[in-house]
């Protein structure tokens, strides 16, 4: 049996092969997934906000896009991985609420999702699928043997991105 | 909410707490009215608590709940987002709608109108609370209703906190009418200007 390992709100993990990483309850939240093609190690990070420059409190890096790839990214190359075989799957950035009221905040799904594939562009890691948007929550589970990424929510079953 | 809650002291605190008190207190009143029956309610528990606990509170990040969010305006700007557990959505909808207290809900839209006047009603109570304490002007918007995992729907407070801090503000109740006991999640989300204002109309800047 392969361990499970669980990646949390504002938490990045990386694992080498055989492991599989998994976050629950993506709403709002971006769990971004990157696969080294060549030595199958893995990388997840549930990230919350687009960037780290609107926050006051800066302590936890994991919890913004621009600061939580770039140490995703660390992570992976001390476990021997180059950034050039590096791919990337995200998934969530759902909008939960319709809310009637024009708040900005309430579009941050999307925002959160808008940033992370400007950062990955700038780093120069394909994006090669994704399933974002909606408005229904997703557990993700992200597997080193083949880089598949399982995207499970309530109402739509399971499905492999 | 500028230096975070974790910076909160004591007193603080307890102001907040006996909000929730106040709230819940005029929660049980109007669920009693609503259901027309006597309701008690336990102290509600007020918990500051990290981002990876969160999602556990409710059982895991997985399971199903309903949520219920209200935009908050007036002297201050947010939201107000009620938690409800599925037996506990289910035995409410069941008294209000005079359906058999076992009743299977199916999420039509009688149940979901139904469920957002429970969420109107219990976060109304908790905001003229809140209003009275502080002599601040504050008014909810129209419900809306979201039922999922509960992972994604607190990723909605847990974001418009992780703005300023680490940790998220919650209040617990629990209501019961001595057989059932619904116990439903709280969580108020101030805009960053609207904390600030509150404590200091609170007196506890």
């Amino acid at each position: 049996m392969v361990e499970l390992i669980k990646v949390g709100m504002a938490d990045l993990k990386v694992a080498q092969h055989p492991s599989v990483l998994t976050t629950l309850g993506l709403g709002s939240c971006i769990g971004i997934a990157l696969y080294d093609c060549k030595n199958k190690t893995i990388g997840m990070a549930h990230i919350m906000l687009p960037s780290s420059q609107i926050a006051l409190a800066q302590t936890n890096r994991a919890k913004f896009a621009d600061t939580g790839i770039l140490d995703l990214v660390a992570e992976m190359k001390k476990l021997g991985s180059d950034v050039r075989n590096l791919v990337a799957k995200i998934a969530g950035g759902a909008q939960m609420f319709a809310f009637t009221s024009n708040n900005e905040s309430m579009k941050i799904g999307q925002r959160n999702a808008e940033a992370t594939r400007a950062i990955l562009i700038d780093l120069g890691i394909p994006l090669i699928a994704e399933d974002t948007g909606g408005n229904c929550g997703r557990t993700i589970e992200f597997s080193s043997e083949n880089g598949m990424l399982m995207v499970k929510t309530i109402g739509l079953g399971v499905k492999y991105i | 909410m500028a230096d975070g809650l974790s910076s909160l002291n004591s007193f603080q605190l307890d102001v907040l707490r006996e909000i929730g008190n106040i709230g819940a207190g005029n929660a049980a009143t109007a669920l009693a009215k609503m259901l027309d029956k006597k309701i008690d309610m336990k102290v509600p528990q007020i918990r500051i608590m990290h981002f990876n606990e969160v999602s556990e509170v409710l059982g895991g990040a997985e399971i199903q709940v309903v949520g219920i969010l209200l935009g908050v305006m007036g002297d201050i700007s947010g939201s107000i987002l009620f938690i409800l557990d599925e037996s506990s959505s289910q035995l409410l909808v069941n008294i209000l709608m005079g359906n058999p207290q076992n009743a299977q809900l199916t999420y039509d839209e009688m149940t979901c109108s139904a469920l957002k006047e429970i969420g109107n009603i219990l976060a109304g109570s908790y905001l003229s609370a809140l209003s009275t304490l502080t002599n601040l002007k504050i008014m909810p918007n129209v419900p809306d209703l979201a039922i999922d995992m509960a992972g994604a729907i607190l990723s909605v407070p847990a974001i418009e906190f992780a703005k300023n801090s680490d940790t998220v503000l919650y209040i617990e109740n629990e209501f019961t009418d001595g057989l059932d006991s619904v116990i439903g999640d709280l969580f108020l989300i101030p805009d960053d200007l609207s904390y600030s204002r509150l404590l200091h109309a609170l007196g506890v800047e």
